[in-house]
């Protein structure tokens, strides 16, 4: 059969070149504002927060041109999955820039605080998540479920890590109570870290459901790093 | 007057009524038709889009009775001016109708024979191969060019007299509802057709399918009738507005399929 609908495959990698500026955008504010946390470097936290808004307006322009493409071309199957999945990944993204711009506004308030500790498995935690988006966006691209999947095992990483910086900061706190509000920038930095590792899975469940036409959730709704330290 | 900024209009309609005998047909059409870029005419049943779209090229003129008021400017005059050749006009304005209407003769001289009437000087094999290209139907009829023209299927047809168009150097084709007689592939064949020579050519359509408006075309001209049965356009914009939010009652009931 011969190959037609050449506009609505157009649009369609447009689109995909889109989550992949608006991806790098977010990739860039984690690494950012981890530096500026490491470094306490408050320009270039002010940098981060004020970059923010462009992720923003990317995101609304996405979503734009899925809402264009679905009335315009009209498409099914596959190809709609494709544009409502990118509907519903850019909102991931966004998302998980707010969070790496909190991190940023968490610098700033910090002020000229020193930090409770040295930094070490906030790092980890951000490296990670930034490898999971990068992982992400490559298997969106690809339509690759299997390397999709495998982002899943490095969440619970993430949430391990999560588990064990809330309890060694806590300890931090009830030992001596002055030091509460530096541990709990450290805290705030490490939630907002794993919240962008929950939003990556969210992609991976969208990548699923784009691939396969499943809809599974794949991260469950109490995350386990919280269960974890409830227990 | 209905124009979106942006482009250049190639074609200017002012104040545009069109009357058969008594009856108005289409009452004070005010468009401005981008240049190179596709503009659908879309409408219920009955609207003008038809009567408006012939009016491009003065096709309506072979019917008695018919009468304008108003103006259709193109090139820096009124088409509908003393000095304006029909004939010529209809070659820098051309059309493809609903039915695929190839001539009964071979696909060779459908291309050929408006080039030959126009008395074109150069290469007629070049002109044919580049219209037939053009059209995206060279790869397929390239070794049966004396083949009859009615031995095509219909989405070929349809191609073919779309490279007939294309053979006498149109700058305007004018679309009427070309896909009507065909099936799905085929109709998206053609849309991909339109969207390339685009590049070259202003194109209006008039559909009765909305869904192709919305995919195959840039700009959307939203026609309805008024209580007297004159039609006029009720919003003019770009197609992914008038899909997307559109700004008239009329328009959104029509592309929701809610009316007409």
């Amino acid at each position: 059969m011969t190959k037609t609908r050449a506009m609505l495959d157009r649009e369609l990698t447009d689109i995909n070149e889109l989550i992949l500026r608006i991806g790098s955008l977010v990739d860039a504010a984690i690494e950012h504002s981890m530096q500026a946390l490491a470094q306490r470097d408050v320009d270039l936290a002010r940098k981060v927060s004020a970059d923010d808004a462009g992720v923003n307006a990317l995101r609304f322009e996405i979503e734009e041109a899925c809402l264009a493409l679905i009335a315009r071309q009209q498409p099914a199957a596959s190809d709609l999955r494709a544009a409502l999945a990118a509907f519903s990944i850019v909102t991931d993204l966004e998302r998980m820039g707010d969070h790496a711009a909190g991190i940023a506004r968490t610098v700033l308030h910090m002020g000229d605080e020193p930090l409770l500790k040295p930094l070490i498995d906030l790092p980890r935690m951000a490296e990670i998540c930034r490898e999971m988006l990068r992982l992400a966006l490559q298997a969106y691209i690809q339509r690759d479920v299997e390397k999709a999947v495998l982002i899943i095992a490095m969440d619970d990483s993430v949430d391990a890590l999560y588990t064990q910086i809330f309890r060694e900061i806590l300890s931090f706190m009830v030992e001596d109570p002055r030091t509460t509000s530096r541990g709990l920038y450290l805290m705030f930095a490490a939630h907002n870290l794993e919240r962008i590792g929950d939003r990556v899975t969210n992609i991976v469940e969208r990548i699923l459901f784009m691939t396969s036409g499943e809809l599974r959730e794949l991260n469950p709704k109490v995350s386990k790093a919280v269960a974890d330290l409830l227990e | 007057m209905n124009s979106v900024e942006g482009d250049t209009p190639v074609l200017q309609v002012r104040g545009l009524s069109l009357y058969y005998g008594s009856f108005r047909a289409a009452r004070d059409i005010d468009l401005s038709i981008p240049r190179r870029r596709i503009t659908a005419i879309i409408g219920s049943s009955g609207c003008g889009k038809s009567t408006l779209l012939r009016s491009f090229n003065r096709m309506n003129d072979f019917i008695p009775g018919f009468r304008v008021e108003g103006q259709v400017r193109f090139a820096g005059q009124d088409i509908y001016g003393g000095s304006v050749d029909p004939v010529s006009l209809r070659r820098r304005i051309g059309m493809v109708f609903q039915k695929p209407n190839p001539f009964p003769k071979s696909i060779y001289e459908n291309v050929a024979w408006g080039a030959r009437v126009h008395g074109f000087q150069g290469s007629l094999d070049d002109l044919v191969e580049r219209s037939l290209r053009q059209a995206a139907l060279w790869d397929d009829v390239q070794d049966g060019l004396n083949h009859s023209a009615l031995s095509l299927d219909g989405g070929q047809q349809q191609r073919l007299c779309i490279a007939r168009a294309l053979a006498v150097e149109p700058e305007i084709i004018l679309m009427d509802e070309p896909c009507s007689a065909l099936d799905p592939i085929a109709t998206l064949k053609i849309e991909d057709l339109m969207r390339e020579l685009a590049t070259d050519y202003t194109i209006i359509i008039v559909t009765h399918n909305m869904q192709q408006a919305a995919r195959a075309s840039d700009y959307t001209a939203m026609m309805a009738m008024d209580d007297d049965r004159a039609g006029t356009v009720v919003e003019f914009d770009v197609t992914e507005k008038v899909f997307t939010r559109p700004k008239d009652k009329r328009t959104e009931d029509y592309v929701t399929g809610r009316f007409g």
